[in-house]
């Protein structure tokens, strides 16, 4: 398509997704088909430091696996068209709920910043985030936002910058599991590896056989043989 | 607090804070109800019941939820408190 990089949006509904989206792209949106999919994502482009990016505003999901079409077209955005970075917009007035969201993401792909919008509301409730002790246990870079209010996105700009640039390290804090689950992840990667090779995370497809995610290995099944076919 | 009374979301009064304990689902739609955050030891409040009972909306982790009767009559919890 072209040599943009890519930025994914996800987040839970309403987190102001597409008002980060709108402020970032201005009137340098088109809407885009992925992969054979009959839905239209909104992209938009823009440019910082000399860099062009395209950003592409998901579907707001609670999760990526409960199997709604919405969900369905966020999962197969992160997992099978690799955007270069996915950032997560959360809520800042219901951290508990939309981290969950966060953790699923940071599940499949290493290259992830947490964008913590709202803000403005969330002082106003008087709660106060400390988003370097947030930073320091999910691994990965966390940034307090107002898009509406545009306080923050100077601050966001300059670290997906950075990330782009190999600058600032990524590492998703990655969850542990039951000793029983564990082992069953472990018996099944090599297997998996064998199927998909290095193309996506085999200890998250791993997990993604022991919970019977029928939808995505329906995906899988659809996108490997249609590689076949060419 | 000893000996709560243990109940059905779906039976739980306007008003009432309910800690859950247990889904009796399981497959896709348990995965959605923990999803939207009806897991255990979430304190769910009931906001307000449709006529017949169906949905209802509750309160849970900040945000409100409705779900359909037969969702509700599956989770189960003790009595926190209530108005
Ligand atoms: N107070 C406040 N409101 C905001 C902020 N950012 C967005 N909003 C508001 O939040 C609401 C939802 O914003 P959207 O950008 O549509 O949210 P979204 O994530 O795209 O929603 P979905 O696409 O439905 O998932 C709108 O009314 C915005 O004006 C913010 O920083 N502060
Ligand atoms: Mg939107």
């Amino acid at each position: 398509m072209n040599d943009n990089l890519r930025i994914a949006l996800a987040g839970n509904p309403n987190t102001g997704k597409s008002t980060l989206f709108n402020l970032l792209t201005g009137l340098k949106q088109h809407t885009g088909n992925w992969a054979g999919k009959t839905v239209d994502l909104m992209a938009g482009t823009f440019t910082f430091k000399g860099i062009s990016y395209e950003m592409i505003d998901l579907p707001g999901t609670y999760s990526l696996f409960s199997n709604s079409k919405d969900e369905e077209v966020a999962r197969d955005y992160i997992v099978f068209e690799k955007p270069d970075i996915t950032l997560v917009v959360l809520d800042a007035t219901a951290l508990e709920r939309n981290l969950n969201l966060a953790l699923q993401v940071m599940e499949i792909t290493e290259k992830v910043v947490i964008c913590i919008n709202l803000i403005d509301e969330s002082e106003k409730m008087g709660i106060s985030i400390n988003e370097k002790i947030l930073m320091k246990r999910l691994g990965v870079p966390v940034i307090k936002i107002s898009a509406r209010n545009k306080i923050g996105i100077p601050m966001l700009l300059d670290t997906i910058d950075r990330l782009i640039k190999g600058n600032i390290p990524c590492n998703p804090y990655k969850m542990t599991y039951d000793e029983e689950t564990e082992m069953k992840i472990e018996q099944l990667i090599p297997f998996v590896q064998n199927i998909t090779g290095e193309q996506l995370s085999a200890r998250w497809l791993s997990l993604r056989l022991i919970d019977g995610d029928k939808s995505l290995l329906k995906e899988i099944e659809q996108r490997l043989a249609k590689k076949d076919a060419i | 607090m000893n000996g709560s009374k243990i109940l059905k979301l779906f039976d739980a009064n306007i008003g009432d804070a309910v800690r859950i304990t247990h889904l009796d689902i399981n497959g896709v739609m348990r995965r959605r109800l923990l999803d939207l955050g009806f897991v255990p030891g979430a304190i769910v409040k009931v906001l307000r019941k449709s006529p017949l009972g169906d949905p209802i909306a509750f309160r849970v982790s900040q945000t409100t939820i409705a779900l359909r009767k037969e969702e509700s009559t599956k989770i189960e919890g003790e009595l926190v408190s209530y108005e």
